[in-house]
């Protein structure tokens, strides 16, 4: 079972199929409009370019390393409306974070369980702050 | 000798290799020689313990004696609560010296 | 004190439900232990030495008797009949089956009580003022905000997964009893100029390996655009901090490698972009949060004197009892810290014996002090007496508060799978050395903190007496530092020679107090002779 397998997408639109380019690549000129985000790239390099790029695949190497849910939220904050991935140590303990990070398709290494996913995504009902997931805060709740 | 411990999942008690299972108590522990890692790695996996290692120890008249304080202290309980530890006998402090000073205080 | 709405509970039940699943996954063998510890650290299960450990949430440290009943029913039911108070104003049990704890955090909900994040590279538990609210030197009850920082900061799908723990502490008063200069982030109420409430704010404090005091990155920040401005903080951590190396993954070594102005820089830039995300919720939730924090209805026209005939209650009311803002009431501290016990430790019946008395004498409000001691933070002058009465039947009367035996420990080698030394027995020897009371008097004021590892949660970088313990070569061996402080006057203990045996340090703890005696001026405490003649007595004394 591949990676491309076991994606998981929350689009309707068809997956871009172009393979990611990396950011410097990216950045040094061309027409990708694909690009590949490692933990320690910023994101806001790529606002000059939003209007043209189709996919934003960041890496999460190991889930521990959190920096990606900035990068997430930082693309969706400028404006970013294309596909947001999600790819590597991915687990389903972390999907409803990413998802309130913006994230919108998942490339997990290891398959994730479909009904471990469903009741992670369901399991919260109300949201203490405000992300990028378009989900109203308590607070806003609570006050009209 | 090379002793092998860890602690059950699902209770978090202190479990040392007796052979064949997991005791709770530090004097059925037996040398695991160089297998240690491979029964650890075959017990975790199995989920018959969680977090093993293995356990540097000298033979004594008593039992195997871990070379290194923790693991006396994992093996015997905590020291200012005898009536919760499960082996308030066992010597933590490592020479006879050292026992007899803390018990004249 | 705050109460949860329907969607508070709500979130706590679905946290519930969330660990449960966890759990199930991990006893099933669904999850390796690599990938279910942070998700048990995030719910404050630790697996310690000789069993799982479970840190309840006190949120800022203020809890009510129901509470603390079902602290003490679950250190019964789950646990081995005794909790332990923290530094940081939690609670932990020390005997917990992983299998259990579904149940017990169930239990906790029905009482709004949890254990999120109180572990785990997330934002912990909220810190605070233990006097808040009491206080006569309080701008004003810093509590509400620590409240909607509570909620900010719970399950923050951004900053889950920081480089490190992260530690904030809010104060509303002059005087500092937070330490708000050695956590991550420290903020202080004040007014500006023009009489506006906001916050000092201060980032990259912190004891730990490295210790550091924090610097203010702002010295005004409106109380409306506190969240957004923290949320900044956290994001160019999140960003920017190290992960190569877990310990110099603080923010504090982000600060201190890049320095303050920049970090403030930096985090300018990101706020000037996060103000326009609408994060702040408006002024009615802070006005709602604030309702509950209101003063209790304090009579008027109480008699302020008490009988002082009797010698014990005497010295008792003059070391454990403070002034509170409103004529005729007081603020009691209760030690956790008597003669040859383990610092912080509380019995069930001990738990139980403090909610009947706060529900009775304190409006049913407790506080927990980051000294690991218990406040009942608004008792009637003239309930002191029989208040002090039932603290003395049950062994909780000792008048120790900031002397030499109010000691500060971490639990140590006896249950920490982190220490390298134990730091409870050299407490209780300490306190049996200088058990006599009118000794302790005589000293004043020493702020003495016990570490059983580098890793500090007992403090010892801010004690005036300050105690690591180490592994010298197997074995057990203490260093021991003077001048340190964590109020106001922040500064850094530091190491005066070769380290000691267990024995050795109570004796050169002994040596340090005759040493100050001899050489102190009127109204000084021990610290204050120790900045004023240095360490070089005292050394020449400890040393020969």
């Amino acid at each position: 079972m591949d990676e491309d397998s076991r994606m998981i997408r929350f689009r309707t639109d068809a997956p871009h199929d172009a393979p990611a380019t990396p950011l410097a690549d990216f950045l040094a000129g061309g027409n990708a409009t694909a690009v590949r985000l490692e933990p320690a790239d910023d994101a806001r390099a790529l606002l000059p370019h939003l209007g043209r790029i189709a996919l934003v695949e960041v890496a999460f190497p190991k889930f521990r390393d959190g920096r990606g849910y900035s990068a997430g939220r930082i693309l969706r904050e400028a404006g970013y409306a294309g596909e947001l991935r999600a790819q590597g140590d991915v687990l389903v303990d972390q999907l409803p974070l990413m998802r309130r990070c913006g994230y919108d398709s998942f490339a997990p290494e290891a398959p994730i369980d479909d009904d471990a996913l469903t009741r992670a995504l369901d399991r919260y009902p109300d949201v203490y702050q405000k992300a990028a997931d378009g989900r109203s805060p308590v607070w806003a709740l609570r006050h009209g | 000798m090379k002793i092998l411990t860890g602690q059950n999942l699902a209770s978090g008690d202190v479990v040392w290799w007796n052979g064949q299972s997991w005791s709770l108590h530090l004097f059925d522990a037996v040398d695991v020689g160089e297998h240690g890692e491979a029964i650890a790695a075959t017990e975790e996996k199995a989920l018959r313990v969680n977090v093993p290692y293995v356990v540097e120890a000298h033979a004594t008249p008593d039992g195997p004696m871990p070379a290194h304080i923790k693991d006396r202290i994992r093996a015997a309980g905590p020291t200012v609560h005898p009536a919760l530890a499960i082996h308030p006998e066992l010597p933590i402090l490592k020479t006879p010296s050292e026992a007899k000073a803390r018990s004249d205080v | 004190m705050y109460k949860y709405d329907s969607y508070d509970q709500t979130l706590v039940d679905a946290r519930v439900a969330d660990f449960s699943d966890q759990v199930a996954r991990r006893l099933s063998g669904e999850m390796t232990e690599d990938q279910f510890k942070p998700l048990r650290l995030m719910n404050g299960l630790y697996l310690q030495l000789h069993a799982y450990m479970l840190r309840v949430a006190i949120p800022y440290g203020t809890l009510d008797s129901r509470q603390m009943r079902m602290l003490g029913s679950i250190a019964r039911d789950y646990d081995r009949g005794y909790g332990h108070f923290t530094t940081r104003q939690n609670l932990q049990f020390n005997w917990i089956k992983l299998e259990d704890t579904p149940e017990i955090l169930a239990k906790l909900a029905t009482v709004e009580m949890h254990a999120i994040q109180t572990s785990g590279n997330c934002i912990r538990n909220i810190s605070s003022d233990q006097y808040a609210g009491a206080a006569a030197d309080e701008v004003g009850d810093p509590r509400p905000w620590a409240e909607l920082l509570r909620q900010w900061s719970s399950f923050h799908p951004e900053f889950s997964y920081l480089p490190r723990k992260f530690k904030i502490a809010v104060t509303g008063a002059e005087q500092d009893r937070a330490a708000i200069q050695l956590h991550d982030i420290g903020l202080q109420l004040r007014r500006n100029e023009a009489g506006e409430l906001g916050f000092r704010v201060l980032v990259g404090g912190g004891m730990g390996r490295t210790p550091m005091i924090g610097h203010v990155i702002r010295d005004f920040v409106p109380t409306h655009d506190l969240l957004s401005y923290v949320e900044a903080c956290l994001r160019v951590y999140n960003r920017y901090g190290r992960r190569d190396n877990i310990y110099k993954a603080r923010i504090k070594i982000l600060v201190h490698e890049i320095g303050a102005p920049e970090y403030a820089r930096q985090v300018e830039e990101e706020w000037a972009h996060v103000k326009t995300l609408g994060l702040d919720p408006p002024q009615a939730e802070y006005d709602r949060i604030a309702a509950f924090f209101a003063p209790p209805a304090f009579e008027t026209g109480l008699p302020q004197g008490i009988d002082r005939s009797d010698a014990g209650f005497a010295h008792w009311v003059d070391q454990n009892v403070a002034a509170h803002k409103a004529p005729g009431y007081a603020i009691v501290t209760i030690s956790l810290k008597p003669t040859g016990g383990i610092p912080g430790d509380a019995t069930a019946d001990q738990i139980d014996l403090i909610a009947d008395l706060a529900e009775r004498y304190s409006f049913d409000e407790i506080r927990i002090t980051h000294a690991q001691n218990v406040v009942l933070p608004h008792v009637r002058a003239q309930d002191l007496r029989p208040l002090w009465d039932q603290l003395v039947a049950a062994g909780l009367a000792t008048a120790n508060l900031d002397l030499v035996t109010d000691i500060i420990a971490c639990p140590g080698l006896d249950y920490c799978s982190l220490a390298n030394a134990r730091s409870i027995p050299v407490a209780q020897k300490i306190t049996q050395r200088f058990a006599d009371p009118d000794r302790q008097r005589d000293i004043g004021e020493l702020k003495l903190k016990i570490s059983g590892c580098i890793n500090a949660c007992g403090h010892h970088h801010a004690g005036h007496i300050g105690i690591l313990g180490v592994d010298r070569k197997g074995e057990e061996n203490y260093q021991l530092s003077f001048g340190g402080s964590a109020a106001e006057d922040t500064s850094i203990a530091r190491i005066i020679g070769p380290g000691f045996s267990e024995d050795g340090v109570v004796d050169a703890v002994e040596k340090a107090v005759e040493t100050y005696r001899g050489l102190r001026e009127p109204g000084e405490r021990f610290l204050d002779t120790y900045r004023r003649v240095g360490l070089q007595p005292f050394k020449e004394a400890i040393y020969g």
